[in-house]
């Protein structure tokens, strides 16, 4: 895998890349709710009128909601590797913000290292390659899955 | 409670791949459904249309496209989209322009023109709109989403995919002498379970294919139904097209995140259970009173989670249900007579509309080689992407 530090995020503003990388999410100042991807100009909360939204770092960690996987190449745009590489997604509970996120699986792991309730945490890893760059994005990564891979 | 509306004819253009233009199936079942109605063009006064997004201008204006193929007759015109509930949306522009008095007889037409493959976004790059986002950071397709949905099942319930499986079973024989069904062809256990498997758990043969196809209903007021001569005809009782609730609190398609609940507490009624809640309301009918229902089978599992959304059963009996043969035709409560999405394939805008109009041949007693006998009241229940409920409630 290479280096996380010489990729750029695939899309700017969703994430942080540091060494404890986080969504990038917003919150209303006025009622609390947090939303990610980041929501701008007016509270979604049909009860709140709030236009103040701060960027806010999601939870790090979460359990697992549901999980699957890609075995057929995603149309574009989705940029897939040569030859193709199959990967999980999970949808993961946020326990603080009550709300549920995608993202793809770490690499390595699959629907059956992960079941509804399992822990994991965010990590940043290479999607793909554009002009030799590493284009970065979120994953969820098991935590104590029983054996380093 | 509200007044009903007539439903005076159904038509289709049977599904497939036929590689033509859109119009042309939506014009074939707009005049299967005229002649079906015995209503002549000259008296038809609006015309909705369901919109497709993947066959340029005319698609977008479909209503238009319809009503200049059949020769303009000055008709008014409205075209919806939702997504795969956009029949649902056309069908009630015209319902409600009947209720509110302002015309007698609508013609409501839905057509599409399908790509192979996964139903990918339209062409461009948009990093501000979350269908093409889904695919480029997250390789997100529909049977992602599907997927997610049915491991969950597995994980809360213990359903197991031979459970799954057995829906599209069902559904192979239910639709297998459906003249307008693009798949007729019975399917055992074994070939779906040994299918390849697109997004865990589900197999090829459990996820809807993309397809060609027209649907059209003609809709009447009571009275210009009488004055027809139609003394009792299908009618429709509800028309649900609800939107979610905030906070809308389980993903879907094409989300990134579901909404948050940590400042409002999520409603009772999730958005799913809420589109047929709605129809039952509008019509004082609940689902005990159901002879049979067309639900959204995008993957055979999610067929299951409509059987608890629509009332049917509780959460995590769905698996129950289907076993006991309930939801086969000559069970309790026969769920997708026509074959269902498993033996048509998704023609999106068509598709609310084709759940109708099985429906009507259904309470009319015309369902030949797939009839429930005794029919009396039905519901369609579908949902489209971006937040669009769709459930029609029809009776004898």
């Amino acid at each position: 895998m290479s280096d996380p530090a010489a990729g750029v995020p695939v899309i700017e503003g969703w994430f942080t890349t540091g060494p404890e990388p986080a969504l990038l999410g917003t919150r209303c100042d006025e009622c609390g709710t947090v939303f990610f991807p980041r929501a701008t100009g007016l509270c979604r909360n049909p009860a709140c009128r709030g236009r103040n939204l701060q960027e806010v770092e999601l939870s790090r960690t979460g359990t697992v909601w549901s999980c699957t996987d890609a075995r057929y190449q995603p149309p574009p745009p989705f940029i897939a590797a040569d030859p193709y590489e199959p990967f999980a997604i999970a949808a993961v509970q946020l326990a603080a913000e009550q709300l549920v996120v995608l993202g793809q699986v770490a690499a390595g792991y699959g629907v059956d290292d992960v079941a509804v309730g399992s822990p994991v945490e965010l990590v940043i890893e290479p999607l793909h390659e554009i002009d030799g760059v590493a284009q970065l994005v979120w994953r969820w990564k098991p935590i104590d899955d029983g054996g380093a891979r | 409670m509200t007044a009903d509306v007539a439903v005076l004819g159904a038509g289709m253009h049977p599904w497939g791949k036929w590689g033509r233009n859109f119009a042309e199936y939506g014009i074939e079942a707009a005049l299967t459904a005229l002649d079906d109605a015995g209503v002549p063009w000259s008296d038809v006064q609006f015309v909705a249309g369901g919109e497709t997004i993947r066959n340029g201008y005319p698609g977008y204006v479909a209503a238009s496209t319809f009503a200049q193929a059949l020769g303009w007759n000055g008709a008014r015109l409205a075209s919806a989209y939702a997504a795969c509930a956009s029949g649902a949306q056309a069908l009630e522009a015209a319902r409600t322009r009947i209720l509110a008095g302002l015309c007698d007889v609508a013609l409501v037409v839905g057509a599409d023109t399908t790509p192979k493959g996964f139903l990918a976004p339209t062409a461009g790059e948009r990093w501000d709109d979350p269908d093409w986002l889904r695919f480029r950071v997250l390789g997100a397709t529909n049977p992602t989403y599907f997927g997610l949905y049915a491991r969950r099942r597995m994980d809360l319930y213990g359903a197991t995919e031979r459970d799954f499986a057995q829906v599209k079973v069902k559904n192979s024989l239910h639709g297998l002498t459906n003249p307008n069904a693009r798949y007729r062809k019975a399917v055992t256990l074994d070939e779906v379970l040994a299918s390849p498997v697109v997004a865990h758990p589900l197999h090829l043969l459990e996820i809807c294919a993309t397809s060609d196809g027209g649907a059209a209903i003609v809709l009447a007021s009571m009275d210009y139904a009488r004055r027809h001569g139609v003394g009792t005809p299908v009618r429709v009782r509800a028309i649900s097209t609800v939107s979610p609730r905030f906070p809308n609190t389980v993903i879907e398609m094409p989300n990134f995140a579901t909404d948050s609940a940590a400042a409002v507490a999520a409603p009772e009624c999730s958005f799913r259970d809420s589109i047929a809640f709605a129809a039952y309301t509008e019509a004082g009918i609940g689902p005990e009173e159901l002879s049979l229902a067309e639900v959204y089978d995008l993957s055979t599992a999610l067929e299951l989670d409509w059987y608890e959304n629509i009332g049917l059963c509780k959460e995590g009996e769905a698996e129950r249900l289907l076993a006991d043969g309930d939801t086969t035709i000559g069970g309790r409560v026969p769920v997708n007579p026509s074959g269902g999405l498993a033996c048509f394939g998704e023609a999106v805008p068509a598709q609310a509309l084709a759940q109708v109009c099985e429906l009507t041949w259904q309470l009319r007693g015309e369902a030949s080689g797939r009839q429930v006998e005794g029919a009396r009241v039905g519901i369609t229940v579908n949902q489209g992407l971006f937040g669009h409920g769709s459930a029609v409630l029809l009776s004898r």
